[in-house]
């Protein structure tokens, strides 16, 4: 049963949200701050109850030390893995694992990031040798991927415009959402393109925000003030680091993090009440729609066709806007736990998805390199 | 202590020639160049001359203001030997860099990014 034995063992118990969008002035560790104290108000604890930091945040070397310091903490558990915009939900396995072999009993997820004030660039990592000549950025892997499933699979240029028009209709039903004016398929056709075939409209904001989540044991999450949201599944896998090393541009590591947590989880995606996928760019939705077994390989296009990922659609994907709509700092892993959470707490006001049991929050990193899958429940679905 | 395979990579570059590694023990070509083969593990690997034939596996045009020097590809190529590796085609305008293209290598050098390779369409 080693599959399962972290299913339902610990329980997400507050979550945070900084004031995010443009928030100038404000450094990264502030706005972490912020979310940090959101989170213990949520979960009805003090700083001083929190002996696990998880945390990675933009620009700090030393991430977990560094949050710690700046909150005043001095935690038996320190992880500052470093997987890109996944790393959140990567920690909630090492969270969970360091919870049930009691090495702490309060784990902090922490993230804090200043990329729109302070005008950092996301991916703006040391330059790989041998492609650093081309004069590529982020955002080329990602088209190369369009690209590519376009080629592949007939994907077309209106079926990846479905995903930031989808993402914007969630994001008008979230008062918090950066960007909440109509968008059309034609609005996003009609862009500005910065890498064929991805406009301007098909890649995620740059913001200023934080989040933070606390993750107890499932026995201490009880008696908290909100409902416990419990971790039944989650599972990693990397494929490669830089875009040329990628295998299949059609395929993530997804593909193998999916149906592990599935496994950990007891659950199949035809289980699943709501998703968080981390939308850095359209086509991401596409393919993790494809790799988490939402859908057949090649016919993401398809499904996200007249709606069906938007609001009254047959799934409901990115309810909080996404990295494309709501909000995405250099890295937006750990916001797909705070959505999720919401969702399942039913506390998502106009864009509550109606009795909401079971939701997935996938993050991804680097240049769709690392992957990671998390399945959340509610009580009842333990 | 015999040569770390980037800088023989680079030096083979700077005679004007693309080279690549191949593995003696389970004979897969490799590319980036590196001290293990990824597939076997072997530190046993060979420098060869690729044929220098490769497919473009999928392209993309980087948008640019035209005074910042305008449009340019970025595209991986797939060698004939197997490894695929970032580069850009050059002779054919951005937009015209399609799937499937067959390509030929070349070695480039720019004052600013030293020795690299670039590919042209292959019968140019």
């Amino acid at each position: 049963m080693a599959d399962t034995i972290l299913r339902g063992q610990a329980a997400v118990v507050g979550v945070g949200l900084s004031e995010f969008g443009e928030v100038p002035g404000w450094s990264h560790f502030e706005l972490m701050a912020q979310a940090v104290q959101r989170a213990l108000a949520d979960a009805g604890l003090n700083k001083a109850d929190i002996d696990g930091v998880f945390a990675v945040v933009d620009r700090a070397s030393l991430p977990a030390a560094m949050t710690a310091e700046y909150l005043g903490l001095r935690p038996k558990v320190m992880e500052g893995t470093m997987l890109g915009g996944s790393s959140f939900v990567n920690f909630l396995q090492w969270a969970a694992l360091a919870l049930q072999a009691g090495l702490c009993e309060v784990a902090l997820i922490a993230y804090g990031s200043n990329a729109r004030s302070g005008k950092i660039r996301p991916g703006g990592a040391v330059p790989i040798p041998y492609e650093s000549a081309y004069g590529a950025r982020l955002v080329t892997s990602y088209a190369l991927a369009a690209a590519r499933h376009m080629h592949q699979f007939g994907t077309t240029r209106e079926q990846l415009a479905e995903v930031p028009v989808a993402a914007r209709a969630w994001a008008r039903k979230n008062p918090k959402a950066t960007m909440r004016g109509p968008l059309t398929i034609e609005d996003v056709l009609r862009s500005r393109m910065v890498s064929d075939p991805l406009t301007v409209a098909d890649c995620c904001l740059i913001s200023d925000g934080a989040g933070a989540v606390i993750m107890t044991r499932a026995e201490r999450a009880k008696d908290r003030p909100k409902k416990p949201v419990y971790l039944l599944g989650v599972a990693a896998e990397t494929s490669h680091q830089g875009i040329a090393q990628m295998h299949d541009l059609t395929v993530s590591a997804a593909a193998q993090s999916g149906p592990r947590a599935f496994a950990m989880a007891g659950l199949a995606p035809k289980d699943v009440d709501v998703l968080q996928l981390y939308d850095a760019f359209s086509i991401n939705t596409l393919l993790f729609l494809e790799d988490l077994g939402f859908c057949k390989k090649g016919e993401g296009g398809a499904f996200v066709c007249g709606g069906g990922i938007a609001p009254g659609g047959s799934l409901p994907v990115n309810t909080n806007g996404g990295g494309l709509s709501c909000l995405h700092p250099g890295m937006y892993g750990v916001f797909t736990i705070i959505e999720a959470v919401t969702q399942l707490r039913g506390e998502a006001g106009e864009r509550q998805v109606p009795d909401a049991q079971v939701g997935l929050a996938h993050g991804n990193g680097g240049s769709l390199s690392t992957q990671v899958t998390s399945l959340f429940g509610t009580e009842d679905t333990l | 202590m015999m040569q770390g395979a980037e800088s023989s990579y680079q030096e083979y570059l700077a005679k004007g020639e693309f080279r690549i590694q191949r593995c003696d023990d389970c004979s897969s070509h490799i590319f980036y160049p590196r001290f293990l083969c990824p597939d076997c593990g072997s530190s046993n690997l060979s420098w060869i001359k690729p044929s220098g034939a490769g497919t473009v596996y999928s392209t993309t045009v980087m948008r640019r203001r035209a005074e910042a020097g305008g449009d340019y590809n970025v595209c991986l190529v797939q060698l004939n030997e197997g490894p695929r590796l970032m580069s850009r085609i050059e002779g054919v305008a951005p937009t015209e860099v399609r799937i499937g293209m067959a390509v030929t290598a070349r070695v480039a050098q720019s004052g600013e990014d030293g020795f690299f390779v670039v590919f042209d369409a292959a019968g140019n």
